[in-house]
C-alpha cells in the first residue's frame, strides 16, 4: 500500500507544494534588495537570530534546511521510482512508443506536462549550482563578499549569470505550470470539469508569479537599477 | 478514394513484429474504420495472404472490444468515438494510416492488432464489485439516491474497458479506467460497505499488473470514446486517502 503509485504522487504533491511554500518566501526575501544593502542583510542575518533565545542561533534556519532536505530526497525518490514503473509499463517508450511519428504530442499534452521529468534534472543541477554560488560563494563571479547584498550585486552584474538563473528559472516556471495542477489534483483537489480549469488557472498564476518574482532582482542590478 | 494502410503484423506474442504497408483502392467515405479492415482482409484472403488480426464485436461503440491506434492516437482522430465508429470520411484520398496495437506492458499483442487486456479483469476481480445479494431487482425507492449521485455514477458507468486511456497514457498508466469503477460504485449506497476495501485491493492489483502512475497529463481523458473525465482520478485518490486514513 505504501509503494502504490498513487501513495507515491501523494508524498511527490506534499513535498512539492512545501517547496512552492518555500520559493514564496524566498522569493519575498529577494524583493528586499530594492530595499538596500542594510535591509537586505539585515533580512539574511535575521533569519538566522529568528526564534532565539527559545531556538539557539540559526536553529530556525535549519529546521527549514531539514524540511527542505526531506522534501527533495522525497520528491526526488517518487520521481525516480515513478520513472522507472512508467520505463516498464510502456517498454521505455512513455508517450513516444508508436510507430506513427504522426502525433508525438498526443492529443493535449501541454510543454510543461513532458517536460516535468527533464525539468526537474535541470532545476536539481541548478539548486546544486545556485548554492554554490549565492549560499556557499565557492564559484564567485563578480567577486566573493561576506554581505550577501555584495553577493548577490556582484553575480547579477554579470550577463552569462543572469543569463543561466533566467533559463533555470523559466524551467521553474514550466515544472510549476504542471506541477501545481498535478499535485493539488493528486491530493484530491480536482472535484469537477469545472475546478480542473480553476487549478490550472492557480497553477498558472503560481508558476507566473513565482518565475517573474525571481527574474526581477537579477534583471533589475544587470540594469543598474539596484544600489 | 484510395488509401494506404501502415500496419503493425505480429505472428504471435514472442514472435518480433514490424510495420507492413498495404493499398486499399475505392473505399467509401461511409465505410467505418473496421469495415475498410474487412475489405482489405478479403482482399488478402482472396491473395492467399494472412488476413489482419483485429479485436471487434457489437460495432455499435458499447461493448469495449474494437480498439486501435491510427496515427499515433487510441481510437484515431475524433472524440468519443471508438474505433468502429470512426469513419473513413474523416481522412482524405490518398491519405497514409498507421495502424498498431494498444502499447503497454500489461496489455501483450496476441496477434497483429489483438492485445490482451485480462488484466483489466484481474483489477475488476479485485475490487471492482459489491457483494450486496442480487436477485430480482428491489423496488426502486426502498433505497434513496440523489439525482446528482445517479447521473455521476452512470457517467462512471459508461467506461466500456476498451484500454484507450492506458494506450494514451505516456506512463502507461490504467488510472482512469480504474477510477472509473471506483466511482460509479463508490457513488451509490450499494458500494459503501466495501468502498474503502475496494479502493486498495484495485490499485494494488494495477500496480502489480505493471501498469504506471498518473501525472495528471489528461491525454487518457481525451482519448477516453465515454468522455469519463479526469477528475475522477482525483476522486480515486481522495478515497485511497480515506481508505488508508480508516484502515483498521
Amino acid at each position: 500500500m505504501w509503494r502504490s503509485t498513487i501513495v507515491l504522487k501523494v508524498a511527490m504533491a506534499i513535498s512539492g507544494l512545501i517547496l512552492v511554500l518555500y520559493l514564496l518566501a524566498h522569493m519575498y526575501g529577494n524583493l528586499k534588495v530594492f530595499a538596500g544593502q542594510e535591509a537586505f542583510d539585515g533580512y539574511s542575518h535575521h533569519l538566522r537570530t529568528m526564534g532565539e533565545p527559545l531556538l539557539p542561533y540559526a536553529g530556525a534556519l535549519w529546521i527549514i534546511r531539514v524540511v527542505l532536505l526531506v522534501a527533495v530526497i522525497l520528491h526526488i525518490y517518487c520521481a525516480v521510482t515513478l520513472w522507472r514503473r512508467m520505463r516498464l509499463a510502456t517498454a521505455g517508450g512513455g508517450g513516444q512508443r508508436y510507430e506513427s511519428t504522426k502525433a508525438r504530442r498526443g492529443n493535449q499534452r501541454t510543454y510543461a506536462s513532458f517536460t516535468m521529468r527533464w525539468g526537474g534534472v535541470v532545476i536539481a543541477l541548478f539548486v546544486v549550482y545556485h548554492l554554490l554560488h549565492l549560499t556557499w560563494n565557492t564559484i564567485s563571479p563578480g567577486g566573493a563578499s561576506g554581505s550577501p547584498y555584495e553577493r548577490v550585486v556582484n553575480g547579477f552584474s554579470i550577463w552569462w549569470v543572469v543569463l543561466s538563473y533566467t533559463v533555470a528559472l523559466l524551467a521553474v516556471g514550466f515544472h510549476l505550470r504542471h506541477g501545481v495542477w498535478a499535485a493539488l489534483a493528486s491530493l484530491g483537489a480536482n472535484t469537477s470539469q469545472r475546478r480542473r480549469r480553476h487549478l490550472n488557472v492557480l497553477a498558472t498564476v503560481v508558476a507566473l508569479l513565482i518565475t517573474v518574482g525571481f527574474l526581477i532582482p537579477p534583471f533589475a542590478i544587470l540594469f543598474g537599477l539596484v544600489g | 478514394m484510395n488509401i494506404t494502410l501502415r500496419v503493425w503484423r505480429q505472428p504471435d506474442s514472442d514472435a518480433p513484429g514490424k510495420m507492413h504497408t498495404y493499398q486499399v483502392a475505392d473505399v467509401s467515405e461511409d465505410m467505418s474504420f473496421l469495415e475498410m479492415l474487412d475489405v482489405l482482409n478479403e482482399q488478402l484472403t482472396i491473395d492467399g495472404e494472412d488476413p489482419i488480426a483485429f479485436d471487434s464485436d457489437c460495432r455499435e461503440g458499447i461493448c469495449g472490444m474494437c480498439g486501435l491506434v491510427i496515427n499515433g492516437l487510441a481510437h484515431g482522430p475524433g472524440k468519443n468515438v471508438t474505433t468502429c465508429q470512426l469513419h473513413m470520411r474523416s481522412f482524405a484520398d490518398g491519405d497514409v494510416i498507421d495502424v498498431e496495437p494498444w502499447r503497454a506492458e500489461p496489455f501483450t499483442v496476441i496477434k497483429d492488432l489483438v492485445v490482451d487486456r485480462s488484466s483489466f479483469d484481474r483489477i475488476i476481480q479485485a475490487g471492482g464489485y459489491i457483494t450486496a445479494p442480487t436477485g430480482t431487482a428491489p423496488e426502486a425507492n426502498s433505497i434513496p439516491v440523489n439525482k446528482a449521485d445517479a447521473d455521476a455514477a452512470f457517467d462512471a458507468a459508461t467506461c466500456i474497458g476498451c484500454g484507450a486511456c492506458v494506450a494514451a497514457c505516456p506512463n502507461g498508466s490504467a488510472s482512469l479506467f480504474m477510477a472509473a469503477k471506483v466511482a460509479h460504485l463508490g457513488l451509490l449506497p450499494q458500494g459503501q460497505p466495501e468502498r474503502h476495501s475496494r479502493v486498495l485491493d484495485m490499485v494494488d492489483q494495477h500496480d502489480a499488473e505493471g501498469f504506471g502512475g498518473c501525472t495528471q497529463i489528461g491525454e487518457c481523458t481525451a482519448a477516453c470514446p465515454k468522455g469519463i473525465q479526469i477528475d475522477l482520478i482525483s476522486r480515486m485518490d481522495r478515497d485511497v486517502l480515506s481508505a488508508i486514513a480508516h484502515r483498521k
